[in-house]
């Protein structure tokens, strides 16, 4: 029989100036890698444990970071940017300014202008529960007149009860802030509740929600502007003037505000937008995650060094398979890439568990605080790409090592 | 289509007739080991040589410098016409990957792969689908007498079983030279005396097979024996 004849089935053969050229393509290449993975099972997934924890780590610290920042967002995309602060500033030498009377009036009189609320300090007044409480202990509960609209300019919502009325603003009423409420352990405005401040006894009719814009107005307890003025000789000069400007219009309306608010001295008023103070603490929240990266990007170098080790070993161990693959064809550079697929698959491979051991660390994070989940979007492809391009630089000496093997020397050790 | 490809392969040997020709060829290894001394050896397209010594005698580096695994310290090499000395990595990746096909004493098979992957994989560097190296596969190992065994692994085969499977990817791409280390090193004599048959008759079918034993009683089997002895022959005869 002839050679021909001895062939059996055949395959074309890739030529290269008149010579046969042994190949792997790069389906077989992967094939080859996922190969070496699969029959070291769990010493693949040990390795690549060290690189899921670095990226996952990350991941998560990102993915915190970034729900929290989206609930902060959150939060001020609900309460709106458009509301302006107005409030006394103080003198050149230190003393403070006193708003006049017609701020209020004038300021809602201004275009692009959608509301406009006040509160008024009321100086002398404490809050007790009885009239028996000794009056140093006030509970630093404040006591502020306003108007009928600060509910609604603040965006904030009342607990229990209701606010002020036309009619109400004109009683002994109080409505509570809901740390004053919390402080004072009224839990609900119903029930006729009474409260004894500076002097005269109120009654609750009404409960606040949170005032996320403003905090500070939370330890406060509210009468009416009115009763104030009757009882407590208070002038109608604000502390504090809310105002909610159209969204288009607001900077507008800020630089406007000043001098609208006190024509004859508009250097003693202060204008704010509370909304800033916010979206600044939110850029804060992303700042602090820079440290916690920085101890991930360690974790992840030594799985780095983890798996190179392992690909070292590998090499040696495998030098048979090394030979073995050298006498059926294979290239130094076919060796190299093996060894370098398997090392970059295997850190992409724990990239990939990375990202899903950071999103589910993040999901219970997220439920635990009642924050939206977020992962960044960015993170589903830099997790698996950081794995990969980790795995192709902690390689690169085994897979230089591999190569090198005398295919002789690999083919003995056995 | 396979008539063709057969014509292609053969060609470069058809030209002088020699499959395998060493001119004083010296191997030294680091340390000063001269492992070949001035060797020269023709081995005809076609023929059925046994390289027979003591171990340490120079026999599995001539081997590996006539399977392109290595490169002589001095000296010319030519494996199926071409210059071995003076062909690129790549170029002696391709003559391996179509015109050699070496059978070892420890077989070389992988463990978490079937007998039928295994042999395919012996094809894997000549770039074709895998769908048709599983074909050559499926021949190759009916052509040893294990096509019942295809889906083995080869932890469930013997040790004669496993050799025919070698056997199996070193011919499955239809190689012009087959070269064998001690293939029936670690066999039982009975198994060990059927592989050696299974070669005979594969090479009759028209490839040069170079086949190295320390066994006189397996050399004398072979048309032509060469003895090595310190680096260098000592003997080459024909029956």
């Amino acid at each position: 029989m002839s050679v021909a004849a001895l062939r059996g089935p055949g395959f074309p053969r890739p030529r290269r100036g008149g010579r046969d050229v042994a190949r792997l393509a790069p389906h077989e290449l992967f094939a080859v890698a996922l190969q070496g993975l699969r029959t070291r099972r769990l010493r693949a997934a040990l390795s690549a444990l060290g690189i899921a924890i670095g990226i996952g780590a990350m991941v998560a610290v990102v993915g915190v970071s970034s729900s929290s920042q989206a609930n902060l967002l959150a939060t001020i995309d609900k309460l709106g940017t458009n509301l302006l602060t107005v409030t006394p500033g103080t003198t050149f030498f230190g003393a403070n300014e006193v708003l006049p009377n017609t701020a209020v009036p004038m300021i809602k009189a201004m275009a692009n202008v959608q509301r406009v609320s006040a509160v008024y300090s009321v100086p002398n007044a404490n809050v007790f529960r009885t009239q028996f409480v000794p009056s140093e202990e006030t509970g630093g509960i404040g006591v502020d007149a306003t108007d009928t609209g600060l509910v609604k300019a603040m965006n904030s919502t009342v607990a229990s009860g209701h606010f002020f009325t036309a009619a109400s603003e004109n009683e002994p009423t109080v409505v509570l802030g809901a740390a004053a409420a919390a402080d004072l352990q009224i839990s609900s405005a119903t029930g006729h509740v009474q409260l004894f401040v500076g002097g005269t006894w109120f009654t609750v009719i009404g409960i606040l929600n949170s005032m996320t814009l403003d905090t500070t107005l939370d330890d406060n307890v509210f009468i009416g502007l009115p009763v104030a003025e009757r009882l407590f000789q208070v002038q109608p000069s604000p502390s504090e003037i809310y105002v909610r400007a159209n969204v288009n219009d607001v900077s507008a309306v800020s630089n406007l505000l000043a001098p609208t608010a006190d024509p004859q001295n508009a250097d003693g008023v202060d204008v704010s937008q509370p909304s800033n103070v916010l979206e600044a603490r939110a850029a804060a929240k992303g700042q602090f995650t820079t440290l916690l990266l920085g101890l991930g990007a360690v974790a992840l170098l030594v799985g780095a060094i983890g798996i190179a080790n392992i690909m070292v070993i590998s090499v040696l161990e495998r030098r048979g398979e090394i030979g073995l693959r050298r006498a059926l064809g294979a290239t130094r550079r076919h060796i190299s890439s093996q060894f370098l697929a398997e090392s970059a698959l295997l850190a992409a491979l724990g990239g990939i568990a990375g990202l899903i051991f950071g999103a589910i660390a993040t999901w219970v994070y997220s439920i635990a605080q009642n924050e939206p989940w977020v992962v960044p979007v960015y993170a589903l492809i830099a997790a698996p790409a950081a794995g990969l391009v980790i795995g192709a630089v902690a390689g690169l000496y085994p897979a230089a090592k591999a190569a090198r093997l005398s295919p002789t020397e690999a083919l003995r050790s056995t | 289509m396979s008539a063709e490809r057969g014509g292609v392969s053969a060609e470069p040997m058809s030209a002088n007739g020699v499959a395998l020709e060493l001119r004083d060829v010296v191997k030294e290894y680091p340390g000063g080991v001269l492992a070949l001394r001035h060797v020269d050896v023709d081995i005809e397209t076609g023929d059925r040589v046994a390289v027979v010594g003591p171990s340490g005698s120079g026999k599995t580096t001539m081997l590996t410098i006539l399977g392109t695994l290595e490169r002589p310290s001095s000296g010319e090499v030519h494996v199926a016409g071409r210059d071995v000395v003076k062909a690129s990595d790549s170029d002696l990746a391709g003559l391996r990957a179509y015109e050699i096909g070496f059978v070892f004493q420890g077989f070389h098979l992988q463990d978490g792969m079937t007998a039928l992957d295994n042999v395919a994989n012996g094809m894997l560097y000549t770039g074709a689908p895998v769908r048709e190296r599983r074909e050559a596969a499926q021949v190759a190992l009916e052509r040893v007498g294990l096509g019942e065994r295809v889906t083995h692994r080869p932890q469930q085969l013997s040790g004669g079983e496993k050799q025919r499977v070698a056997i199996a990817r070193a011919i499955a791409k239809h190689p012009t030279i087959i070269l064998a280390d001690e293939p029936t090193g670690n066999l039982d004599s009975k198994s060990g005396r059927a592989v050696l048959e299974l070669l005979h008759e594969l090479a009759s079918e028209g490839a040069t097979l170079a086949l190295i034993t320390h066994d006189e009683h397996i050399a004398e089997t072979f048309p032509r024996r060469i003895q090595m002895r310190d680096g260098e022959i000592v003997g080459d005869e024909r029956q």
